[in-house]
């Protein structure tokens, strides 16, 4: 597995470090050099939170090389409060747990593994606020 | 209006070739495509794929279809995008003899699904999908379309079995067809206990990969005129992309794309949604049949669904779609998804539809998508 190219992401991996608009403010995961909204420069580095809601989920039974041992697993949209859309396993969590809507907080978890001597890629995953299911 | 037209058409069946390699399924649809055509005059090949490096091994296939189909020392190229490299590769052939460089340019897609199998062949299809932020998580494109379709189901307050129309439709056409993958009717009944692939997407809403070619070939309209009977006139042909990851649109349930792909080739055409005869669209889910209609113009947000329920998707219906099977039924062969559609619609338009024609076609519309919605690539054929 590519070690680099997994390396150089570890910042929107570890911590959703996107970026601001210079113009209109408009927040942007991933980063993206160039505003959506008004195509104007963003370069200047934003931290997520890590909170939002679920905009849409599916539970995935026929999984990617890679990811077999996980299956079945959830994957949800999350609308992250400050406002861009991260596709994301939801973790820590059953199905009949999560519906469109519900809180949900990043979480740091290995995303996927290449056999027994490679590389372990670990990143962000979303679980249901621990104080929504408390 | 383009000045291109098809002169021939070829293709196999769809099906889980074993015994059939990559460079033989193409010869069968370029070998086909020449005999229909009654010429083999050919300066140009044009090959939609998407996949034979992962799955077989295997790049480079413009030399090598070029190589193996008789015709070494032309010129040959390999057209990627994703599941719409098919058509990708019609709009390149379309450029290149419209600029005049090119006389008679021949296009396969070909895709050779099952040289490769398990979470292989999904890691591969998922290939179209954003490599950083998507696949990286474990999505497929089936779990892409879930979420697609889970979405549309709260918004628009639809169910599940809203959508089984689009996959009665389909088989029931595929039935009719000897090229189609699965040949079995489907009742509406079964279609919401099926087993799910990504919920809520089931197996029968997911279509089938298959191993499959297609080809034709074009030439400038005026010499197809004197070359054979019934030549079918490329009047409209567009590509138009959106965001790569489902995510990075403002409203993952409008296929930009797809609507600004239909705008410019129906505009091109000089035609309306009302000259549409039939529509070859990318049902590789239902929610895609559904939100592609909507996109198009053939339905307002939120209501594609309801052309399947009324039966307007039908052959006999005001927008027939799948009309040999679709995607879901004849199969989808990835690369060559978009040139099996391209034949569909001439051969409607031709009257040589046998039991799936439709009667008096003289426009028809065809729509090739890759991966959520990135690529779409529609063409307007005209007779």
């Amino acid at each position: 597995m590519e070690v680099s190219r997994h390396w150089r992401l570890q910042k929107q991996r570890y911590q959703l470090v996107g970026e601001t608009c210079d113009n209109c403010g408009v927040k942007l995961f991933p980063p993206r050099d160039v505003c959506l909204e008004c195509e104007a420069p963003a370069y200047e580095l934003f931290t997520f939170a890590g909170t939002g809601e679920v905009y849409s989920f599916t539970t995935v039974y026929d999984a990617p090389a890679g990811f077999e041992g996980m299956a079945p697993y959830m994957m949800a949209m999350v609308k992250l409060d400050e406002g861009p859309i991260v596709t994301a396993q939801l973790t820590d969590v059953w199905p009949g747990d999560v519906e469109i809507g519900t809180r949900v907080e990043m979480v740091t978890r290995k995303l996927r593994t290449d056999g027994d001597e490679g590389m372990i890629v670990y990143g962000y995953k979303f679980r249901p606020m621990l104080e929504a299911i408390a | 209006m383009t000045n291109v037209s098809i002169i021939g058409l070829g293709q196999t069946d769809v099906s889980e070739k074993w015994e059939t390699s990559l460079r033989h399924l193409a010869w069968y649809a370029v070998e086909a495509a020449i005999d229909d055509a009654a010429t083999s005059k050919i300066d140009a090949i044009y090959v939609g794929n998407m996949l034979a490096g992962e799955l077989s091994g295997q790049r480079h296939l413009g030399a090598l279809v070029a190589d193996f189909s008789g015709m070494r020392g032309i010129e040959a190229v390999t057209v990627e995008a994703a599941q719409a490299s098919g058509a990708a590769a019609v709009r390149q052939a379309v450029i290149a003899v419209s600029s005049g460089l090119i006389e008679t340019a021949l296009v396969v897609g070909v895709e050779k699904s099952s040289d490769t199998t398990g979470s292989a062949l999904t890691t591969a299809h998922a290939l179209s999908l954003d490599a950083d932020y998507e696949t990286i998580q474990g999505l497929t494109m089936e779990a892409a379309q879930a979420l697609m379709m889970r979405r549309y189901m709260h918004e628009y307050g639809v169910e599940v079995s809203d959508f089984a129309g689009f996959s009665v439709n389909a088989h029931a056409n595929g039935a009719l067809n000897p090229l189609a993958m699965y040949r079995n009717r489907l009742r509406a009944e079964r279609f919401a206990a099926a087993p799910v692939v990504a919920d809520p997407v089931s197996l029968f809403d997911a279509a089938p990969g298959g191993d499959g070619a297609a080809a034709i070939i074009v030439t400038r309209s005026e010499r197809a005129e004197d070359m054979v009977p019934k030549p079918v006139h490329i009047a409209g042909s567009a590509i138009a992309t959106d965001s790569l990851s489902l995510s990075d649109r403002k409203n993952p349930l409008f296929l930009r794309a797809s609507a600004e792909s239909a705008r410019k080739a129906m505009a091109q055409a000089g035609v309306t949604h009302a000259d549409i005869d039939l529509f070859e669209l990318h049902d590789s889910t239902t929610i895609m049949a559904a939100l592609s209609l909507e996109a198009a113009g053939f339905a307002a947000p939120g209501e594609g669904w309801m052309l399947a329920r009324d039966g307007e998707i039908a052959r006999d219906g005001s927008i027939p779609i799948s009309t040999f099977g679709g995607l879901k039924a004849r199969g989808n062969p990835a690369g060559a998804t978009g040139v099996y559609q391209i034949v569909e619609v001439a051969r409607q338009l031709r009257g040589q539809a046998f039991d799936n024609q439709i009667d008096g076609v003289t426009v028809g519309m065809t729509q090739n998508i890759g991966g959520s919605g990135a690529t779409a690539v529609t063409h307007v054929l005209k007779v």
